[in-house]
């Protein structure tokens, strides 16, 4: 019971990375109807950052924190202006298909910039547990699903209450006539792009938190496609109900299967986000929250 | 011969025939011949210099030639019909691997059973030891059986739903081929490719064919050649075909194809089917020309690369998914050779040497080229000849 519960513990902080990362490639989805395939390029560039200015720079993480939320937003901007602006109005596949090819060129940046060995993140948390009712939780997993809580949160009251995230509705509503009613619809496209790119900047952040960052980190932000297809590309709310579907499956497959299934191999539970996404996929094509396609000949 | 203008089509035979003029059909022939003298280790005079091709450019030519039939079968799926697959590094995986199994040796030893308290024997690798004329359609229908398992997933999803779920399709397979060592054998370990044994006729050895002496390369070679010319010529008449036009309504706007009476599950069941039968006899024979195979190499990437392929080449043309399978497969010498410039001297070419190595500028390039050509030039190679046709063919009143 201890374990289950401990397990559970795990799956709901591995969520809120998830939920991190899936938000980003909802908030691009919505405003720009884009797959942005190069999110987990995105984590990896912001996690460097951060750990580029802990480390090697030497400054306090805070003071890191904020120069990489600029950073990884400047990147959005630019990734967005240089690649996508061009590509506006072309068949959603060829978009798709380039974000795939800016994954590549970019991960070989950030790659390169990180270099070959774990770099720490240089957070405050390391692995400092607590002890709440005789479970042990690492703090740097509160840290994650309260900044998870929190962002989300003020995503969410951002696209509600300001005028940028209205006109951000609108334009995630139709871009023609958001454009006819003085929305700027470019400014849109990068303000998502931005908000992506910090988004998985803290998903890559809490990735390398107490363990540190290596190209394995990627493979996280790919995992959080599952996620978005879950719960349906256009809905945040989606995003997180599969983050939390997909986190909890994860980890309690690496917690029991070996016990029960060894059979499967090890590290079969890199794979069960996957394997959800086709069950979910078999039984509602559009994800348990997506809007279904209404179409017109 | 009917006398008119030239260039005029008039009639449906002739817009869809293979080759629309004799004059296409003369250079195809001149082009088939160069790559053969090319590849069985001629030298084609041009004047101002002689072009010819040393042993490792055979090999990447030799790998072009396989790796292009996988990359009609992607074009067939992606580029005719419109569904965007990711997935063709696990079809590839499968078509290899089955070859592996039925045409390698087999591996056992013999461990201490604790139970029966006897040597038992306990099998390492499976290995039928078949001809290659089972095993490399057996590849291919295995592919085609995966395909045909993952269509009914993909035919009710549209759009970008379906390149995640082949995308994930990628990864349990990659997690499968690493796991199921008997099969695999193994990460980092592989198996060796089934000996390319045709009835007793050996492609990967040296032997007197018609009073000449080939060694394997040349071999390889012939093989890959006539293969591709085959799967080549099949998927250009399945693109003439019904099925074909029925795959490009499909891709220009499916629901006003099933309005016209196409059923959209049994036409994208095919799709899926035959591209992957094209991957299988691919994935069987690529890894033949190392000679080793890799579980861990049917990732992500491999089919990043073979998505590039028919971006770069073209998209739903033969020649275009040729162009860019070539193009692709011959990057690494590209880039190799362009290190040596003095232009690009910042490319170090030492594997441990820094930023950038010759990979790193590998893998940038890739990515680079599939971002210009679909800002630029999304018709590919295949584009950029036909302007440059049309340029000369109206010289002087290019305009």
């Amino acid at each position: 019971m201890t374990q289950l519960i401990q397990t559970l513990i795990n799956g709901v902080s591995l969520a809120a990375i998830y939920a991190l990362v899936a938000v980003g490639f909802v908030i691009i989805f919505k405003s720009t109807q884009v797959l942005n395939f190069a999110q987990p390029a995105l984590l990896l560039l912001g996690a460097l950052w951060v750990t580029y200015f802990t480390t090697v720079v030497g400054i306090n993480f805070w003071v890191s924190l904020i120069i990489a939320i600029a950073l990884s937003a400047a990147t959005g901007v630019f990734v967005e202006r240089t690649a996508l602006r061009p590509m506006v109005g072309k068949p959603i596949f060829a978009v798709a298909i380039m974000t795939i090819g800016l994954n590549t060129m970019l991960t070989v940046f950030a790659l390169a910039g990180l270099g070959i060995d774990l770099r720490p993140i240089g957070e405050p948390w390391g692995l400092k547990t607590i002890e709440f009712a005789g479970f042990v939780i690492a703090q740097r997993q509160v840290a994650a699903l309260v900044t998870a809580v929190v962002l989300t949160s003020a995503l969410l009251v951002f696209f509600k209450y300001s005028r940028m995230g209205l006109a951000m509705r609108a334009a995630a509503f139709d871009q023609e006539v958001a454009l006819t009613q003085g929305v700027s619809v470019a400014a849109v496209f990068a303000l998502s792009w931005a908000l992506s790119a910090v988004f998985a900047m803290f998903g890559g952040v809490f990735v390398g938190a107490g363990v540190g960052i290596d190209r394995t980190a990627a493979v996280t932000a790919l995992k959080a496609l599952p996620v978005v297809i879950v719960g349906g590309l256009d809905s945040i709310g989606g995003a997180l109900v599969g983050a939390l579907i997909i986190g909890i499956a994860e980890t309690l497959t690496s917690t029991y299967q070996q016990q029960f299934l060894p059979q499967l191999g090890t590290g079969f539970a890199q794979v069960v986000p996957y394997l959800v996404m086709f069950v979910v996929l078999l039984v509602r094509p559009t994800g348990l929250f997506g809007t279904e396609e209404v179409e017109r000949v | 011969m009917r006398l008119g203008r030239p260039g005029l089509i008039s009639d449906y035979a002739t817009d869809t025939a293979i080759f629309r003029s004799n004059v296409a059909r003369f250079w195809f022939l001149v082009l088939l011949v160069a790559t053969v003298v090319l590849g069985l280790g001629g030298s084609i005079p041009l004047g101002f210099m002689t072009l010819s091709l040393d042993g490792e450019a055979t090999f990447y030519l030799i790998t072009t030639l396989f790796a292009a039939i996988a990359a009609i079968g992607l074009n067939l799926v992606t580029g005719v019909a419109g569904q965007v697959s990711l997935g063709h590094a696990f079809f590839l995986g499968v078509g290899g691997f089955t070859a592996a199994v039925l045409g390698g040796l087999g591996e056992t030893r013999r461990v201490f059973d604790l139970a029966s308290g006897d040597f038992v024997e306990q099998v390492l690798l499976f290995g039928f030891e078949l001809d290659m004329l089972i095993w490399l359609p057996a590849a291919g229908l295995m592919a085609a059986l995966a395909g045909l398992i993952v269509a009914p997933v993909a035919f009710r999803l549209r759009g970008l739903y379906l390149a995640v779920v082949t995308l994930g399709l990628v990864f349990l397979g990659e997690h499968l081929f690493r796991e199921w060592d008997v099969v695999s054998g193994g990460v980092g370990v592989g198996r060796p490719t089934p000996p390319l044994s045709l009835l007793g006729f050996r492609f990967d050895q040296p032997s007197e064919v018609l009073g000449m002496t080939l060694d394997r390369q040349k071999k390889l070679f012939l093989l890959g050649f006539v293969l591709l010319l085959i799967f080549g010529l099949a998927a250009k008449n399945l693109m003439r075909s019904k099925i074909g036009r029925a795959l490009s309504a499909i891709r220009d706007r499916d629901l006003a194809a099933s309005m016209m009476g196409i059923d959209l599950s049994r036409y994208k069941t095919v799709a899926f089917v035959i591209s992957s039968f094209f991957a299988g006899v691919a994935g069987a024979l690529i890894y033949t020309v190392i000679g080793r195979i890799l579980p861990e190499s049917f990732n992500l990437l491999l089919s990043v690369e073979y998505i590039a392929m028919i971006l770069i080449g073209g998209v739903a043309t033969v020649s275009g998914a040729v162009m860019g399978a070539a193009f692709i497969t011959f990057l690494p010498l590209i880039v190799r050779t362009m290190a040596g410039f003095p232009l690009f001297g910042f490319i170090s070419t030492s594997p441990g040497g820094g930023f950038p190595t010759v990979a790193h500028i590998e893998e940038i390039l890739f990515g680079l080229l599939i971002v210009v050509f679909l800002i630029f030039e999304p018709l590919g190679l295949y584009g950029i000849w036909i302007r440059i046709r049309n340029y000369w063919k109206a010289w002087p009143f290019s305009y």
